[in-house]
Parts: structure tokens; C-alpha cells; sequence
């Protein structure tokens, strides 16, 4: 699966994009393909104050247990509620219905990461 | 319902399957005490209109329904069981017949102290042979899993520093650390940190640790060998390091089978360690305990130990609740005492030149697996290895294939899978730790069948896809498992057979 000229990425597999004044976050098909068979997304509640590089939630597939990462500072503005009982979005759809919270950010550190060239060549110096 | 033909491989039903009203398998005395009305005892809220719809069965229908459960099972005592972290070692009889002995079975922890001596004295001896063995000035018996001496060493720890005055909030924990290590220090108020091994080498580098140091940190956690199964080179330089920035080290000591008899870890600047008893010595495991996780530590720490310790009084011995700076009680009684006594019949059978030969026995074994894997699979750390190595499915996925589908077609061989997609720094982990019971055979005969499976991988993969063939249950859909749980029986639903 391609990775969306639309957004931006970390190198932790976080993509961010902006969408009105708000900026959705997921992780990747990349991340996903890693992970295996989501089981569990864990997220902060509405309102939550969250910091660049720091964990937000935690995501459970049958493999492991891993922490998600913000991509950048600001407040959680909604997250994605039909990952509760649907988990297995983030296999199916991870760039589109498997989205995970909306932020409004505090700053403009979502220019500062990785456009989708940059991460899909990180992708290949790593594998 | 017709009966299928199963023969000795038994189709086990679900134990409600076998209910039959008012049938039993309890006897009880006729009540001597008057019967009360349990709505005069209870809100009416709290009562349920009908009684549970728990199964009706006599006792060998409960006897046989477990023992056909078990037979789906692969044990150590029917198979090579090669769960790379775990050492699942044969657990000889002699643990077990001691551990039977009416005297220490039927032992009450309530008994008097002076009715109690020889089972303190397996305590004491048994705490001087770990004391020894690890290089430690005391040991606390009490933990009773190695999660447990995990939260036991971190509590001590924690409160060596407030002892003096100190504020640390900090633990670090290499990459290549067990699982439980994070979790240990959350548990305790503390915020772990995460360092990264170096890729190459897959060892921590003292200078990484020296990043991380400042005041803060409270302790370095470290799993050596680590979970790679590699042997933590710098581990002298990184604890001095460490001590000189004021923290102490705590040693995760699931892989103490490597090293026994070749490596104190007190002598090498760890300051705790918990030893897993149910897996270096003796006790059966991999069903969830009991076990046992004793926390050896230095000097600086004794005062810290949970309640009770064993200690001497002339020629008694007795319980020591009086320990001002105690960290408190850890477990009720005195540990899970029957496991500390297998243990002990463990240490004493081998004696130090035996527990030297096992880990020798034991990292032989793991690098004859290691030379012979690497032909098939790749192994990304191709060094010598302790007693476990970690190989990998890269070479699998371009065929559309994974470790879980190899590790199931073990089965299918008539093998226990390894240990799958841990440690998380290698992506498709397949951990195999032979321990030092397997014969050279039966070593030749794992590695033959994991070529035939490589083989088949090319031929035909949809055998691996759908693997295991040969076993009570098949393939199961962990992810549906997982996401939509059915954790109680509903007798309306489907048999799932």
C-alpha cells in the first residue's frame, strides 16, 4: 500500500494529516503490516493535552503490545469510536477508516516531519 | 447424538456437554447446622431467580475430560519444548517425590516455630546455596514469580534511595529487555526508558547508558544474557558507570540458566537479581505457577528485604519480623514453599561442578542449533550465542509466510513451538532455547524437521498456512479470539466443536 502524498509521517509510523484546523492521526500500512492482527486500540479521552514524541495510547495486535506516539503537540479534539469494537480497521484501512484521534495542534510541528517521499525511502534503507 | 470414531484421539466436549440434572460427584454430610433462607440474609437485588447452569458430573467424568484435555497438550514430558526464555527443562522426579513428602505437603504455615525447623531449614539452606551462587550478601525467598522478585527488587531499590533522601524517577531498560521489566517499573512509580541496542552487535554500549544517566535514574534494568540470547559484554563498565551517577543495577535473571557456576552476578556490579526458580531449577511451569522468584542482593539493599527473613538462633532457627527498614511483606506465609523445595533437591542433587556442567550443557546446545539454523533461516546475531538463539522469518515472507505459520507446522513434527515475534527487536522473532536436557538426537531431529518445513515453505506453502494438521484443534483465529472473546459458556450457543 502506498503512502499518501496528503500527509506527513514520523519515523515511528505515525502519519499526521491536516484536515480543516484540525490534524488526523493514524499509523501506517507499513506499521500495520508489522503489527499483525490489531486487537486493541487504546486512546485518550477528548480534551487530553498531548506532547510531541510522547506516547498517546497503546495498540494490541496478536503479536505484541506497543505504544502510539504523537506526532505532534496539542489537544485530542475526537478520536475514531468505532475502533472500539472494530479494531480490525486499522488492518483494512489504516490510511482512511482506521484513523485513531484528531488534534488541534499548538504548533507548527507538522511541517517539520517527514513528507511521504522521505518516509517511504526510511522505509527502504531500513529493510 | 451419534458418536464420531476418535480412537485414542479424543473429541472433548465442553464439561457443561456431559451435564446431567441432579448427578454428582461430591458426597457431603447431612447439614448440622438449621438451613436459613438466604433472601432473609441478602437484598433481594444480590439474588439470582435460578441456580447457576453449572455442570452435573460425576468424578471420572471430570477426571476424564481433564486428562483428554491434556492429552491435546505438548509438554517437556512428552516432547522437546524449545520456548526460547522460558527453559523449559526437564523437571526431574526427585524434585517432585520430595516435594510430595507428607511431612513438607501437609506441613501447616501456621504450625508453631518449633514444629516448623526443617522446613526453615530448607529456607535457610537454600537461600545460602543462591547467595552463593549469584554472589549476593542475602536473598529473600518470597517473590513467587519472576515478576514478582522484579517488583520486590524495584521496591528495595526505591527505597534505598528514599533512605537517602534521594528523589530518582528513572529506570532504564535496553530494547532487548523482557517484556515485563516496563511494566515492573510503571507498577512501581517509576518511568521506564527505553535504550537502544546497538544493530549490529545486538549488545548495550556503555556509552548509550551513559547518555541516559543523570540524577534522576534510579536503576538500570538489564536481562542478561538478553533476550537475543547474547551475553551483555560491557556489563562491568556500564555498572560502573551507573553506580558512579548513583544508580544501582538490577539484573532480570530469567536466563541465570547460561551462566550458573561461570558468573556471580554480584561480583560484576549488580546490586539485585531475581532468580527464577521454576525455570532454572526444577519446577514444572509454562501453565502459570506456581513459581518462584527469590531476590538476591548486596549488602547495601539487606535492610530493605521483605518480611520475614530465616535467620539463626543458636542452634534454632526462626522467623524475623523485626526489620525496621523492611520494604514490608511480599506474599503470605513464606513464599510458594513446595516450588523453594524443589529448588533446594535441585541444587543439592548437582552440587556447583553440576550446575556448571548444566549451563555449559546449555549453550552448547543452543549454539549446535544456532550452526544448523543459520543454513535454513536467517539468524541476524550469528555470534556465539548463550543458551538461546533468535532466528528469524525474512527469508519466509517473500513466499507470503511468517513465523506462526512455521511455529505451528512444528506441532505437525511433533515439536513444541519456540517462543514467535519476541524479542520485538527482530521483526518475525523465532526464539529457541533447547536448555540442556535434549540429546544430540533429538537436536538432529528438530533441525531436520525444521528443514523439512523450509522445504515445504517452496513446495507447499498452504501446508504451513493451515498447519497443524496432526493436533486436537486446529488452526485457531487468534485475532477473533482476541476481539470478540466468548469468555463464558452459553449453553445455547453452537458446541464449538
Amino acid at each position: 500500500m502506498p503512502n499518501p502524498s496528503d500527509r506527513r509521517y514520523t519515523k515511528d509510523h505515525e502519519w499526521a494529516r491536516r484536515d480543516d484546523g484540525r490534524v488526523t492521526v493514524g499509523i501506517t500500512a507499513f506499521a500495520v503490516e508489522q503489527l499483525g492482527d490489531i486487537t486493541l486500540v487504546e486512546l485518550p479521552a477528548v480534551g487530553t493535552q498531548l506532547r510531541a514524541g510522547q506516547p498517546f495510547g497503546t495498540i494490541e495486535s496478536v503479536k505484541s503490545v506497543s505504544e502510539l506516539y504523537a506526532p505532534l503537540s496539542g489537544r485530542v479534539a475526537a478520536i475514531n469510536p468505532r475502533l472500539e469494537t472494530e479494531p480490525e480497521l486499522v488492518n483494512s484501512a489504516p490510511f482512511d477508516t482506521g484513523w485513531m484521534i484528531a488534534v488541534e495542534p499548538s504548533g507548527d510541528e507538522l511541517e517539520q516531519l517527514l513528507d511521504a517521499a522521505a518516509y517511504t525511502a526510511l522505509l527502504q534503507d531500513a529493510h | 447424538m451419534s458418536q464420531p470414531l476418535s480412537g485414542l484421539l479424543h473429541h472433548e466436549r465442553p464439561i457443561f456437554a456431559y451435564s446431567s440434572p441432579g448427578r454428582t460427584g461430591a458426597s457431603l454430610p447431612a447439614c448440622d447446622v438449621p438451613a436459613v433462607d438466604a433472601q432473609t440474609l441478602w437484598p433481594a437485588a444480590l439474588l439470582r431467580d435460578q441456580a447457576p447452569a453449572l455442570p452435573e458430573v460425576s468424578e471420572p467424568q471430570v477426571v476424564r475430560h481433564y486428562t483428554r484435555l491434556s492429552q491435546w497438550n505438548m509438554s517437556i514430558d512428552t516432547a522437546m519444548y524449545p520456548l526460547g526464555s522460558c527453559t523449559m527443562k526437564y523437571n526431574p522426579r526427585l524434585a517432585d517425590w520430595a516435594a510430595s513428602l507428607p511431612a513438607f505437603a501437609e506441613l501447616h504455615p501456621y504450625q508453631p516455630e518449633d514444629q516448623l525447623q526443617g522446613a526453615l531449614q530448607v529456607l535457610h539452606e537454600l537461600e545460602g546455596m543462591l547467595a552463593a551462587l549469584g554472589g549476593f550478601a542475602r536473598v529473600t525467598l518470597q517473590p513467587a514469580a519472576g515478576a514478582h522478585g522484579e517488583l520486590c527488587g524495584l521496591m528495595m531499590i526505591r527505597a534505598y534511595h528514599a533512605d537517602r533522601r534521594q528523589q530518582r524517577r528513572k529506570v532504564l531498560i535496553p530494547d532487548t529487555a523482557h517484556g515485563t521489566n516496563p511494566a515492573t517499573c510503571t507498577l512501581n512509580g517509576f518511568t521506564a526508558v527505553e535504550l537502544p541496542t546497538s544493530g549490529e552487535h545486538g549488545v548495550l554500549e556503555p556509552d548509550t547508558v551513559s547518555a541516559a544517566l543523570d540524577d534522576e535514574v534510579a536503576a538500570l534494568m538489564i536481562t542478561n544474557p538478553s533476550t537475543l540470547g547474547l551475553f551483555e559484554t560491557h556489563i562491568v563498565e556500564i555498572a560502573e558507570r551507573v553506580h558512579r551517577a548513583g544508580g544501582l543495577v538490577y539484573m532480570d535473571g530469567a536466563n541465570f540458566n547460561a551462566v550458573m557456576g561461570k558468573l556471580r552476578p554480584g561480583d560484576i556490579g549488580v546490586d539485585a537479581m531475581h532468580f527464577n526458580l521454576h525455570k532454572t531449577f526444577a519446577t514444572p511451569h509454562g501453565g502459570g505457577g506456581p513459581g518462584a522468584g527469590p531476590v538476591g542482593v548486596t549488602a547495601a539493599l539487606e535492610p530493605f528485604l521483605p518480611i520475614p527473613t530465616v535467620e539463626r538462633a543458636g542452634d534454632r532457627l526462626r522467623l524475623d519480623y523485626d526489620r525496621p527498614r523492611s520494604i514490608g511483606r511480599l506474599r503470605s506465609f513464606w513464599g510458594n514453599f513446595l516450588v523453594l523445595l524443589r529448588a533446594y533437591v535441585y541444587l543439592r542433587e548437582h552440587g556447583a561442578a553440576g550446575l556448571s556442567r548444566v549451563s555449559e550443557l546449555a549453550v552448547l546446545n543452543a549454539n549446535y542449533l544456532r550452526v544448523q539454523l543459520r543454513e535454513l533461516l536467517h539468524v541476524p546475531h550469528p555470534q556465539h550465542c548463550m543458551h538461546e538463539v533468535v532466528a528469524s522469518d525474512r527469508d519466509l515472507r517473500p513466499l507470503g509466510l511468517s513465523t506462526i505459520d512455521l511455529a505451528k507446522r512444528l506441532i505437525d513434527y511433533g515439536f513444541h513451538p519456540p517462543t514467535v515475534y519476541f524479542p520485538l527487536v527482530v521483526p518475525g522473532a523465532l526464539m529457541v532455547e533447547p536448555t540442556e536436557s535434549e540429546t544430540p538426537e533429538t537436536l538432529d531431529a528438530f533441525v531436520a524437521a525444521v528443514r523439512a518445513i523450509v522445504d515445504e515453505a517452496r513446495t507447499s506453502p498452504d501446508l504451513l498456512r493451515s498447519a497443524p494438521h496432526l493436533a486436537g484443534i486446529g488452526r485457531l483465529d487468534e485475532a477473533r479470539a482476541a476481539r470478540k472473546p466468548r469468555l463464558r459458556y452459553q449453553p445455547d450457543a453452537d458446541d464449538p466443536r
